[in-house]
């Protein structure tokens, strides 16, 4: 069972590596899809760097909002910032209520057409996982380790990055996790603003209503997607096998 | 989301603390409104709708005397902010500015337009949002600090509703870039609106009636779940834009090959498709949910049941249901909240909604036309959040 679990997982990886190298070897498949003799596999650029910068949009995002979020996260469950905690928790649901595609049409005009607006909203919607995560996470510790580690004689700072974040990391990267495979969809929306990406392929696909396209650009970010997951997730696995824990998505 | 809040209950007034106190959140909303009042422009004025514009402060705005006015204001409740500890000051201070900034951005906008031109326009600016923003985040704050019941949110909720209604009915905001875009598709606005709810509820609608027999399906069959929620996990990954187009082939095939299929409505491009990919989206949050649900409810409950000689459907309707309810409402209102934004998405394929105005905005440039499909988009979410929390707060009451 495990064994075949790898196994289908390599397949679709290798499957993914060929159809963004040479994409050519896949037309036959694709041209029942299409009619008037349009072309079966995306012409307008390569699918390689085009998945690469939609790659490279989804982790700068990722990384600004973990950086964020976690910050966020200890600030507001320090004493100092404890007053924030209501109001930062509101505030970051609140922003998961604006569409992405508000977001892009509104940041649009403040930072131009292309990528920005696309980090500024794939950064915004990857805040919530992230923080909301953090914040179990940290709040999770129980009260008698923390007793324990003040006992030791550890100082705050040294409870913080000794005690309290290597217990919630395995809760925090879960957040991560959320957030990265909810944005590889999101970010397809960005190229109605001209970002690079693979959304290019599916809006062409739906302009020039040639379904051959929106299902490569649809199937490649869903690989991506499926396979990203499972990494993340066997880094979860393994950093919780260290701390001696339950992963925090072994249900899912 | 307001579940964890005993820390917050520290700072509440306590008696023998010193009245003056600088409260650290009151420090950020008056360096907001500082900014806001001194170093952003409060209406932007465009010659025309398409071409760029330039910034008006408040002073160039609106009659000078009514300038001091509001900055005299504005700094007040930055003052009270800063300095109050009472929560219901606080409150009050925030109302009392939002009531006077959102007229008065109407007002600026008859003043700052020449008489008799009628393609000058004129939006909120930077400094406008900034305060909004200042004035709303503190209300928010005391809000959040009072810890309402569910039923105060929701009146508090209705209040809002009302007040905005009163604005955009009186006719304060009609000089508004924003409402002459309205006023130019006012028709087409409510026709976007009802297509852009039902699309939203209707999808969910029907996602509960399948979701919830396959989410107890799955709790009774241990052995498919695992499958079941695989394929809804996969699901998910498609990004949005793809499934609409996706499901575009088959449901254009079906018009074309069933007459009945035509005669319903179903075609290619449009609604149909939008529904679909939105109620496929619904499906996991709501199984997914029922399972959680489902799975927490006690064992010994089920079994106290049964000693009382309740039959097998009667403990799932009158037992395990009942007792999953909060749970799936949770995953409900998940849901909702994300059909809300992603509706916006079947404009691109025909299916109408509000994001028929974004794309339009956005292709034409017009900043005021993508705020009219947007801001709508988000008051629903909004509302429906605030509504479906306190929903399932009453739930969770009345089962305690």
């Amino acid at each position: 069972m495990r064994a075949l679990a790898i196994l289908l997982r390599l397949a679709a990886l290798v499957l993914l590596v060929t159809f963004i190298a040479a994409p050519n070897l896949f037309a036959p498949v694709f041209q029942p899809l299409t009619t008037y003799d349009a072309p079966a596999i995306y012409n307008q650029g390569s699918l390689f760097s085009l998945t690469l910068s939609h790659l490279a949009t989804v982790f700068s995002a990722a990384l600004a909002s973990t950086v964020v979020a976690v910050l966020l996260g200890i600030f507001v469950t320090r004493p100092s910032g404890l007053e924030f905690l209501p109001l930062s928790r509101s505030l970051v649901n609140i922003g998961q209520t604006f569409p992405p595609v508000a977001v892009l049409a509104v940041a649009v005009p403040l930072v131009g057409f292309g990528e920005a607006p696309t980090l500024i909203a794939l950064f915004l919607y990857g805040l919530l996982p992230i923080f909301e995560n953090t914040l179990s996470g940290l709040t999770n510790v129980s009260p008698l380790t923390l007793e324990a580690a003040k006992g030791m004689g550890m100082s705050a700072r040294q409870r913080l990055l000794g005690v309290e974040l290597p217990l919630a990391l395995p809760i925090i990267l879960a957040g991560i996790r959320l957030s990265v495979v909810i944005n590889l969809g999101t970010a397809t929306i960005g190229s109605t603003v001209a970002a690079k990406g693979l959304g290019e392929v599916i809006i062409a696909g739906l302009q020039s209503n040639n379904t051959a396209f929106i299902l490569q650009g649809g199937l490649i970010v869903a690989l991506l997607a499926i396979l990203i997951h499972d990494a993340l997730m066997s880094v979860e696995r393994i950093v919780a096998r260290r701390l001696g824990q339950q992963p925090a998505g072994a249900a899912a | 989301m307001n579940a964890t809040g005993s820390k917050g209950g520290m700072f509440d007034a306590a008696t023998g603390r010193p009245a003056l106190f600088l409260d650290r959140l009151g420090a950020v909303i008056a360096l907001l409104i500082g900014v806001a009042l001194f170093a952003a422009p409060f209406v932007t004025y465009r010659a025309n709708r398409i071409v760029s514009g330039e910034g008006r402060m408040m002073w160039d705005s609106v009659p000078i005397a009514m300038a001091f006015g509001l900055m005299a204001l504005s700094v007040a409740v930055a003052l009270v902010g800063t300095l109050v500890r009472h929560r219901f000051l606080r409150l009050a201070a925030a109302v009392v500015g939002l009531v006077a900034i959102f007229p008065a951005v109407g007002y600026a906008a008859l003043f700052v337009t020449p008489p008799d031109n009628t393609f000058a326009r004129v939006s909120p600016g930077t400094g406008f949002w900034l305060l909004v923003f200042a004035f709303a985040l503190l209300c928010g704050d005391s809000l959040s600090r009072m810890r309402l019941g569910p039923w105060m949110r929701l009146a508090a909720l209705g209040l809002a509703v009302a007040a905005v209604t009163l604005l955009l009915t009186s006719g304060a905001w009609n000089g508004l870039s924003l409402l002459k875009e309205y006023a130019n598709r006012a028709d087409s606005f409510w026709v976007e609106a009802r297509q852009h709810v039902l699309l939203a509820v209707g999808s969910l609608a029907a996602a509960v009636v399948v979701g919830l027999p396959i989410g107890m399906l799955c709790h009774r069959v241990p052995s498919v779940r695992g499958a079941i929620l695989q394929v809804l996990n996969i699901i998910q990954t498609v990004p949005s834009i793809a499934l609409f187009g996706i499901l575009m082939v088959p449901l254009g095939l079906l018009a074309a090959n069933v007459p009945l299929a035509a005669a319903l409505g179903i075609r290619g491009i449009g609604a149909a498709p939008a529904f679909i990919a939105l109620f496929l989206y619904a499906l996991l949050p709501v199984v997914a949910n029922t399972v959680v649900g489902l799975d927490q409810v006690p064992a010994t409950v089920v079994d106290a049941a049964r000693g009382m000689g309740m039959s097998k459907r009667q403990r799932l309707f009158g037992v395990e249901l009942p007792l999953a309810f909060p749970i799936i409402l949770t995953g409900i209102r998940i849901v909702l909240v994300q059909n809300l934004g992603l509706a916006t998405i079947a404009a691109l394929i025909g299916g109408g909604g509000f994001g028929t105005f974004i794309f339009q905005g956005v292709g034409q440039t017009a900043m005021d036309l993508v705020l009219l499909g947007a801001i709508p988009t988000v008051a629903l979410s909004f509302a429906a959040a605030v509504i479906l929390d306190a929903v399932i707060d009453m739930t969770k009451g009345a089962r305690a």
